[in-house]
């Protein structure tokens, strides 16, 4: 028999109800493996006990002949910007060390209710700041991936959801949640060779989830396959009366709806996507993935949405605000790190204690927020990226006349190494620049593995959707494995 | 755009962030160099557009004006760096 580590969602869950293994040995198989791997960087906390104890309610509950429950037997990485009761919380920042949530965000509560036990919380770039995870407080997250050139240079995971990617590629978890504001569960997840969809804004619930950019931020889940992203994304989903932006409709069926059949579906090819100086490698991978879809039945169309350049921009202006006062609540009275300098009164309490408990790159993304919501530069910035999010919204709206969904890439280029980028914010930036559009609109976007390029690491591919069409996405996702036959993985040096 | 070091200074107050000179020095180019690759912002005509306000329509939802939850004030204050007597405690704010 295969390794239990190498067994993905859907696979433990019916290996577990069928009796092959227990849940217990799933357990047992996956915190053995996260002790292992402490080189990778990825779990900022292990919390072996809480998946021991969901494993012992499965095996108790099929011992007694009771029906399990949909995700009974599979541990999960938690990203650690979930609050998860009685486990310290830190968004991978200083400022929020020793912070131990005494409530549950409603994500994992629908999770551990779905039957999921937790191997830890995961780490990622600081705040969900950074395309690279590069800006943990606790250290870089390493890939497992490397260049086929024997080099051995660290290579970023991508980010936020880096802890998230690295630990799924290299079999420490089976799935873990993620969160995307601007791309941080598909561009990871291209980097390190696995799918991730980040749902409909509104989908799941944000209570709970430590904020970055509330009208942006979305959890969604990232696995080794589509039919687990859709397993996953089922227990994650739901109504939530404590979050005023969550959408209180039924969650569908995804896994059981699943289809690669295309026949009839139409696929826009947005010519804006085609950047200058895209690697070769990237643009033939973007081809393989129309001729997948193509041979799944769908027809394609090249489509044009013109305001994609101005994206990026608007996104540098509407999270950072979004940040400089969703983060004002840091200041080291109510939880976290104080910093309380002699003589110092309230004000200086404040500013000396998010001196010191803020990241370079949080910081930066704070100082622009607050310069572009002061008095003076509000309209010229914030009102203007607000303005212009309407007409990328309103491209998109256009295309869905003729199309159901569009394929681009994930990412501008497979993943670089820890280091190469971090010197220069706006290069680090354009990492984002195919995913950040629709996270702008709110749209369900998922990336899953193409093939690999010379140097031997993972490409992406793209599937955006209608608002509410994560079952189009998620079929679209299925058509390009099922051709794509993405059956690498990274050696284990760790 | 460019951003001098004062203003840097005045935003970081703003932001209740302590930066030293040498800080104010190094951030002053980076913040200038982001915001001037924003600026590109205000090619697009946008005289006869709504600023976005919600990005997927959704109905601002009433509820009853009743208590549904509290009475958790050891939890509220487990966190806190320093609580006295089931307050947050502050440095000294009125003389």
């Amino acid at each position: 028999m295969a390794e239990l580590t190498d067994l993905g969602v859907a696979a433990i869950r019916d290996g577990v109800r069928a009796g092959d293994f227990s849940a217990r040995e799933v357990a047992d198989a996956f915190i053995t493996r996260v002790g292992a791997a402490k080189a990778l960087n990825a779990f900022l906390v292990e919390t072996p006990d809480h998946a021991l104890a969901a494993a012992k309610a499965t095996d108790d509950a099929r011992a007694a002949g009771e029906e399990l429950k949909p995700l009974a037997g599979v541990p999960i990485g938690m990203k650690d910007l979930f609050c998860t009761a009685g486990v310290p919380a830190t968004a991978a920042s200083h400022i929020l060390e020793g912070f131990t949530p005494t409530y549950e965000s409603t994500v994992s509560g629908n999770l551990w209710r779905a039957g999921a036990g937790m191997l830890g919380k995961l780490n990622m770039d600081q705040f969900a700041m950074g395309s690279s995870n590069e800006t943990s407080h606790f250290g870089n997250v390493i890939s497992p991936w490397r260049r086929n050139d024997g080099g051995n240079a660290p290579l970023a995971p991508g980010g936020s959801s880096g802890g998230s990617s690295a630990a799924i590629a290299a079999r420490l978890c089976p799935g873990a949640t993620g969160t995307d504001t601007g791309g941080s569960i598909r561009q990871p997840a291209a980097f390190t060779g696995i799918s991730g969809i980040k749902p409909t804004y509104g989908r799941c619930s944000r209570w709970g989830v430590i904020a970055f950019a509330s009208s942006l931020d979305q959890a969604g889940p990232m696995a080794r396959d589509v039919r687990d992203c859709a397993i996953l994304l089922e227990a994650m989903a739901g109504f939530d009366p404590k979050d005023a932006t969550s959408l209180d409709l039924p969650v569908p069926q995804w896994e059981a709806g699943l289809s690669s059949d295309l026949k009839g579906k139409r696929i826009g090819i947005p010519r804006e996507y085609r950047v200058d100086g895209m690697p070769a490698e990237i643009e033939a991978l973007w081809q393989q993935g129309i001729d997948w879809l193509k041979d799944a039945g769908a027809e394609v169309v090249e489509v044009s949405l013109p305001h994609t350049r101005y994206a990026l921009p608007a996104y540098y202006i509407i999270a950072p605000a979004e940040a400089s006062s969703n983060l004002a609540r840091y200041d080291g009275v109510r939880y976290g790190q104080r910093e309380l300098p002699d003589g110092a009164g309230l004000q200086d309490m404040y500013a000396a204690t998010r001196a010191a408990g803020f990241g370079d790159e949080v910081k930066r993304r704070i100082m622009i927020g607050t310069y572009v919501l002061s008095a003076g530069f509000y309209d010229a910035y914030y009102t203007q990226a607000q303005k212009v999010r309407t007409l990328i919204a309103r491209d998109f709206e256009q295309v869905w006349e003729i199309c159901d969904l569009l394929l681009t890439p994930t990412a501008p280029s497979a993943a670089f190494a820890l280091g190469e980028k971090s010197a220069d914010p706006i290069a680090m930036y354009l990492n984002d620049v195919f995913t950040v559009p629709s996270s702008l609109a709110g749209l369900p976007a998922m990336s899953v593995p193409g093939g690999l390029d010379a140097g031997g690491l993972p490409l992406g591919l793209q599937i955006i959707g209608k608002p509410l069409d994560e079952q189009g996405v998620l079929d679209a996702g299925l058509a390009i494995e099922q051709r794509a036959g993405f059956t690498a993985r990274p050696d284990a040096w760790w | 755009m460019s951003i001098d070091i004062a203003t840097v200074k005045k935003v970081a107050s703003l932001a209740r962030i302590a930066i030293t000179e040498e800080e104010a020095e190094r951030l002053a180019p980076e913040l200038a160099n982001i915001l001037g690759w924003i600026e590109q912002l205000g090619e697009v005509d946008t005289s006869s557009v709504q600023p976005m306000t919600a990005v997927i329509p959704n109905h601002l939802r009433l509820r009853d004006d009743v208590v549904t939850d509290g009475g958790v004030r050891e939890q509220v204050l487990a966190n806190a760096p320093q609580a006295e007597h089931g307050f947050f405690t502050v440095p000294k704010v009125i003389e």
